[in-house]
């Protein structure tokens, strides 16, 4: 006779896992990668294949050599780290310093913590914003789209709008009018669109946002963190133009250049790195938001998604304290 | 319009396999193995011996605690020995085997299927005779019935809920007998309204039963006080607070029972056993039991005597399918898995399900991804992944400190964990613990 199975209820499992949670984020990001490739051309294959290499392997290595555990490389998470830091560097970040940030997001960023879930930041951006400072140069020269698309080498590269607009507001007596009116920065549809210098996976909002929104329907990821994020810094940004438009662009122009929309729902999203509860994902994402605008406007750094997620990353253990309502409770008078 | 609860929930696939399915009536099996713990609370003092005669309906236990039921004969014969049995908990418990003999019913049960309307007893008398009858939860908790609708000094009964959700994947027996007792149920339910003293009703049912709320609005329509609420698909529904909130929106507070709110809350299928009983006489020695499994040949409701064996029900379903990795003692979702067919149904039997071996285990566990679904699906609002967390560190002051009591063990949390988690494990360790202590303190 044979024998049957005894365990603790539910007998039944949802059939969302890890692994499939992982290969949604990586399709939603298909679209943007896409646009990429035809503004960047090979430049972005070659950036790609070797972050995600690179995070693949590190994390096989550490895990098999140094915890001496089972590989983890099959839940996708690698991949995903991979991904994201492929999108947060220039297109013709030299391969080298991409695999000693490679190591550091997966290295340090991850496996120190003891791996998958375990880590406080996101594991990306620590190996982005290690690249930003130590290799300040090659992270801030960005090849210009389309033209430097059919070139591995040797591409002309030139700033985002973001430092084009900072660096000129930073002369006195320079009005954001003035800095629009020269032609320095792309019309806003082509912004939309991302014909404009950045980062090989940020650049095209309207793509990421379709990708967001897949994530949003597939219920990968939940409203809450990516609205509050694009809401506060909206509002933000709108509230400064109003006091000085001389001084402060509009807030579209917020929404649609740098990476917003990348930051707001690929990487503020990381459930690992995120709040626990509805509540204490709104409170996540307006720190976000606000953190933005601050560091973009008032900040040394023309960009500041990643440092405000960073920051807000840190503020996660105690934003988990704020508890959700139970059911039924008892409010003590 | 369809009402439901708010907070959290899941939805896992129906597989109502046998809706469709009338309930069959098995003749009483040559042999019955009847439990004496089958209600929550103490369990039953038998008042037979070896060698006894016992009529079918019979009292041949009685419960003389307060939370405690009286149990009856389900057929007529010898008492062949009170001994112990294997019950679904896997653990030998005390029963009484009764050898069957002729068909001789008690005096006074009424064995016809005439429907009896009028209801002429007292309020009083109402619940001495569920007492005396043995009638118990048939939702699966078993909790007496009598010891609900006894309403505690100072509080006030307004709304009685009747708890028609069938939540449970797969389990269709609620759906069968209000399809098939409609009139009976409606009269149950009057009774019951009598019993507590209240003008209004609430028949909840869940959307994926049209064909029942159908049927029962329209039998309660002559009735203004019996109202029928459609209710949303959503475990875990047929949980009394979720219902109460679902059906009149309100809360029960934590910790607290539903008359708290003003509610009582009883199953369709104990109304229908209390209408048998009031209204015939008749003791509770049946009940519908829903045989079924994806690989069951033909899966089942059945109205079955307590105490036949489990492998009896099977047989008549075909047999356990080949590659059958997991028997079940109710749904899926909240049921006990057992070893040995020979369990006999109790009251509280609502269910048998064979799950596939590529089912009955666990899926592969990963780490924590701190995605925050177990706390978006949590019907309580608790944060089930930190709950966890402390009773695997035997951080039992922590688990305390966030409500683990407030757990039902409903286990939505650990049906959508995406990284496998086995949380409800965790928490029933935790709150087995934290229970304990707590006691402990009181004393």
């Amino acid at each position: 006779m044979s024998l049957f199975t005894i365990s603790g209820s539910p007998h039944l499992h949802d059939r969302d896992n890890t692994p499939r949670v992982m290969r949604l984020v990586v399709i939603a990001m298909l679209p943007a990668f896409a646009a990429s490739l035809y503004l960047f051309g090979l430049g972005a294959v070659k950036t790609m294949a070797v972050a995600i290499i690179s995070c693949i392997l590190f994390e096989y290595l550490i895990q098999r050599y140094m915890l001496k555990g089972k590989s983890t490389i099959g839940d996708w998470s690698a991949i995903v780290t991979g991904i994201l830091l492929g999108f947060n560097v220039p297109s013709n970040i030299p391969v080298w310093m991409l695999i000693v940030g490679s190591l550091i997001a997966i290295g340090i960023g991850k496996m120190s913590f003891g791996g998958l879930g375990k880590n406080p930041f996101n594991p990306a951006l620590v190996g982005r914003v290690f690249m930003l400072i130590s290799f300040p140069v090659q992270m801030t020269s960005w090849p210009k789209p389309i033209e430097s698309a059919s070139q591995l080498t040797d591409v002309i590269t030139g700033p985002t709008p973001l430092g084009i607009l900072k660096e000129n507001l930073a002369r006195p007596g320079t009005t954001v009018q003035q800095v629009v009116d020269s032609g320095a920065i792309p019309d806003y549809a082509q912004m939309l669109m991302g014909n404009m210098g950045g980062s090989l996976g940020e650049v095209s909002a309207l793509l990421l946002l379709l990708g967001g929104l897949f994530l949003i329907f597939k219920k990968v990821i939940t409203w809450h963190i990516p609205v509050s994020f694009i809401l506060s810094s909206v509002i933000f940004a709108g509230i400064l133009w109003m006091v000085d438009p001389t001084q402060y662009i509009d807030p579209l122009f917020h929404l649609v250049t740098g990476g917003l929309m990348l930051g707001a729902f690929f990487m503020a999203t990381d459930m690992v790195t995120s709040p626990m509860t509805k509540g204490g994902m709104l409170i996540f994402g307006i720190g976000c938001g606000v953190l933005t605008i601050l560091i973009r406007v008032f900040g040394a750094y023309p960009e500041g998604v990643s440092f405000a997620i960073l920051i807000m990353n840190a503020f996660v253990p105690l934003i988990d304290k704020i508890k959700p309502k139970r059911f039924g409770e008892v409010v003590k008078s | 319009m369809l009402k439901t609860f708010k907070m959290g929930g899941v939805h896992p696939e129906e597989c109502k396999l046998s809706e469709h399915s009338a309930i069959e009536t098995l003749e009483a099996p040559d042999t019955v193995y009847v439990m004496l713990n089958q209600n929550l609370g103490a369990p039953s003092v038998p008042v037979v011996n070896k060698g006894d005669k016992v009529k079918t309906g019979q009292l041949i236990a009685k419960g003389e605690a307060f939370i405690s039921a009286s149990i009856h004969s389900p057929v007529s014969g010898t008492v062949d020995k009170v001994d112990s049995w294997i019950d679904a908990s896997g653990y030998r418990k005390p029963v009484i085997i009764i050898k069957k003999e002729g068909d001789e019913w008690n005096d006074g049960i009424d064995t016809s299927k005439e429907l009896v309307k009028e209801i002429k007893a007292s309020k009083e008398e109402i619940i001495d005779i569920i007492k005396n009858s043995g009638i118990v939860g048939l939702g699966g908790a078993a909790f007496p019935t009598h010891v609900k609708l006894m309403v505690p000094q100072g509080k006030k009964a307004e709304h009685l809920i009747i708890n028609a959700v069938e939540c449970e994947p797969y389990l269709t027996a609620d759906h069968r007998l209000m399809l098939e007792k409609g009139e009976e149920i409606i009269i149950g339910v009057q009774i019951l309204m009598k019993a507590l003293d209240v003008t209004k009703a609430i028949i909840g049912i869940e959307n994926n039963k049209p064909d029942a709320i159908a049927h029962l609005t329209k039998l309660a329509a002559s009735f203004p006080g019996i109202q029928v609420q459609g209710l949303k698909v959503k475990y875990p529904q047929g949980a009394e607070k979720q219902l109460i909130k679902a059906a009149i929106n309100r809360e029960v507070p934590s910790g607290k029972l539903p008359i708290e709110v003003g509610c009582v809350v009883q199953n369709v299928g104990t109304t229908f056993a209390v209408y048998e009983a009031v209204q015939k006489k008749k003791p509770l020695i049946e009940r519908v039991v829903t045989v079924t499994g994806k690989k069951v040949s033909k899966p089942s409701n059945f109205m079955v005597r307590i105490g036949t064996p489990v492998s009896v029900l099977i047989d008549k379903c075909g047999g356990i399918p080949e590659g059958t990795g997991k028997m079940i003692n109710g749904g899926p979702m909240m049921g006990k898995a057992f070893t040995s067919a020979e369990i006999t149904v109790t009251k509280g039997t609502s269910g048998i399900l064979l799950m596939d071996e590529n089912e009955s285990g666990r899926v592969k566990e990963h780490n924590c991804i701190r995605c925050a679904r177990c706390t978006m699906v949590c019907p309580m609002g608790l944060e089930p992944y930190l709950l966890a967390m402390a009773a695997d560190t035997a951080n039992w002051e922590i688990a305390e400190q966030h409500h683990i009591m407030d757990c039902m063990e409903c286990g939505s949390c650990h049906f959508t964990c995406p990284s496998g988690r086995q949380l409800l494990d965790s928490l029933r360790l935790g709150k087995n613990k934290v229970g304990a202590i707590m006691r402990a303190r009181k004393n």
